[in-house]
């Protein structure tokens, strides 16, 4: 991508696609056409070349060691902090909890509050729209301390409703938890406006930007959110590394997570006690996952060289073009159209089962994701058992799209 | 027949079709040729676990021969159904407890399918052998 220059006019899909070796790959005889980014992405060679050099020239352990490796790991580790936090615009480096994903952060703030900041009677509010990882975590903190989970209802389309969200909140709510983008669905709940109406009453606020960091910009001072969980291979980076944007001040009142080395002050521990390091480190135990926060780094680096503005364009293009050929086929139905889209949708072809839509396009070559993808509340909310789902990067093109909605026809004769 | 010589008849079909869409279309074509089962029969405990489609299966016992009928809601997965059912349908138990159903690896089902629905496969298979060990030590 050295050809690319930073302003946008210059970025095409050709050139981005050439850093991409797996898109080349041949599946069943057919080109791959990989619409499953909302799972995973894909890797550009820029990040794997920064994870071979890290382990080529810098590996060691962090924070630890007084030599030259230890050093230039603990440079590489804290570099990639500060371009997570530069991503966000983050007041503080020091906001940057490095995590295994998305899952692993919420986990840690749900533990974190129901080890002292919560108690029998309160409530947590999470929506209908959410995935399994921003309900289950809430379920266990909340069966700790006597709490209960209650969800902000949706209408038919996939849309939050606001009105009911402002009656559930009461003075037992503890926390809200909302999603950004809905995985299964795309809709993009105004996170903003959610934040404000929690925050009029003191009530913090997390945001599961797993689905929307990969897509758009994100500012946390000014959405003011309390805390942003992500991960790394959903947005070109490697799998096993996630972060967790938390203000300062809520870090530092909270309890750790995990116990173990790096997240203690040094010179405190007995048998019968400890002093923990100050935030991020309090959260980081063990040995961290450098190399994965090194190849978070280069697909951030990666992501603001292409530009959000690109991303945007490329992808709002993508799902116009799929929803608006999609409705030249009578079979297919959308799950749900919600007022503000993210570039994923689920569909059903009638009269035939998603798993058998989706393995008849991969037989073509084309890649979705069927089933309940971990929300499954949501799927009982619109009364269906499962769906095909088509998630789109920036590095697909519309004559994939053209594929397969070939491929989808060939589903439809083969299904009927 | 058989049911190696049934197995031998199936992979034979199977390896005139280089393309996997067109071993999908005989798949689906076997599974729409699968006699219809008893509405009454699809209860929870016929279900099968481990598939993402939903799967019944019904086994009765004459005289030591199985007979099956069973479903699906998923196409291609009752054209799979329909696989088995055809190589171990009314056979003796013992038989069918003894048997190698190697024409799952030799046309590449278990390669080819997707992991939920191999399992899926794999626990069909299972159950159907638990019930012919279960009728064969019976009798």
């Amino acid at each position: 991508m050295s050809a690319i220059s930073t302003s946008t006019p210059s970025v095409s899909v050709e050139s981005i696609r050439a850093d991409f070796p797996i898109l080349n790959e041949t599946i069943n005889g057919h080109h791959l056409v990989y619409f499953d980014n909302a799972a995973t992405s894909q890797k550009p060679m820029q990040v794997m070349e920064a994870m071979n050099r890290y382990y080529f020239h810098s590996n060691s352990n962090v924070h630890r060691g007084a030599h030259t490796l230890s050093v230039r790991a603990t440079d590489c580790y804290e570099g990639a902090r500060d371009t997570v936090a530069r991503l966000l615009n983050a007041a503080s480096s020091r906001e940057i909890v490095f995590t295994g994903g998305t899952t692993d952060s919420i986990n840690l703030v749900a533990y974190s509050f129901s080890n002292g900041l919560l108690k029998a009677g309160d409530e947590i509010l999470v929506s209908t729209l959410e995935h399994h990882s921003n309900i289950i975590p809430w379920q266990l903190a909340a069966q700790r301390c006597g709490a209960t989970v209650k969800a902000i209802p949706m209408d038919a389309q996939g849309n939050l409703l606001i009105n009911s969200y402002r009656e559930l909140l009461s003075s037992n709510t503890r926390l809200v938890a909302v999603t950004h983008v809905s995985n299964t669905l795309g809709t993009i709940n105004p996170v903003r406006d959610i934040i404000a109406i929690a925050h009029e009453k003191g009530i913090p606020v997390l945001i599961d930007a797993a689905q929307s960091v990969p897509h758009f910009q994100i500012d946390v001072q000014d959405l003011d959110a309390d805390f942003v969980a992500f991960s790394g291979h959903k947005m070109l980076g490697p799998t096993g590394i996630g972060v967790l944007y938390a203000k300062e001040s809520w870090l530092n009142q909270m309890p750790p997570f995990r116990g173990g080395g790096g997240m203690i002050q040094t010179g405190s521990v007995t048998i019968g006690n400890t002093l923990y390091n100050k935030a991020p480190y309090k959260f980081e135990a063990g040995t961290p996952n450098v190399a994965g926060a090194v190849g978070l780094a280069a697909a951030i680096d990666y992501m603001n060289e292409v530009g959000y503005d690109f991303i945007q364009q490329q992808e709002e293009q993508l799902l116009h073009y799929a929803l608006e050929q999609l409705q030249q086929l009578p079979e297919v139905q959308l799950a749900a159209r919600p007022e503000h889209m993210a570039s994923v949708f689920s569909f059903n072809v009638k009269n035939a089962h998603y798993s058998d839509v989706a393995t008849l396009l991969d037989s073509q070559g084309v890649a979705v994701r069927s089933g309940m993808h971990c929300t499954e509340p949501l799927l009982s909310h619109l009364q269906v058992n499962g769906t095909a789902r088509v998630s789109f990067a920036f590095y697909n093109t519309l004559e994939e799209v053209d594929v397969f909605i070939k491929a989808l026809q060939k589903a439809i004769r083969m299904l009927s | 027949m058989l049911i190696n010589d049934i197995q031998d008849q199936l992979v034979e079909e199977f390896e005139l079709m280089d393309d996997w869409m067109e071993k999908y279309e005989h798949i689906i074509h076997m599974g729409n040729e699968l006699p219809p089962m008893d509405e009454t029969l699809k209860t929870d405990n016929r279900l099968i676990r481990g598939c993402q489609s939903r799967v019944w299966l019904d086994a009765k016992e004459q005289n030591g021969i199985l007979h099956f009928e069973a479903d699906s809601d998923a196409l291609i997965t009752k054209g799979l159904i329909s696989m088995v059912v055809r190589v171990l349908n009314n056979q003796p138990a013992k038989d069918i407890a003894a048997a190698d159903l190697y024409f799952v690896d030799k046309i590449g089902l278990r390669s080819h399918l997707s992991s939920n629905r191999a399992n899926g496969l794999a626990s069909m298979i299972q159950q159907i052998k638990a019930l012919a060990v279960h009728f064969n030590s019976a009798n």
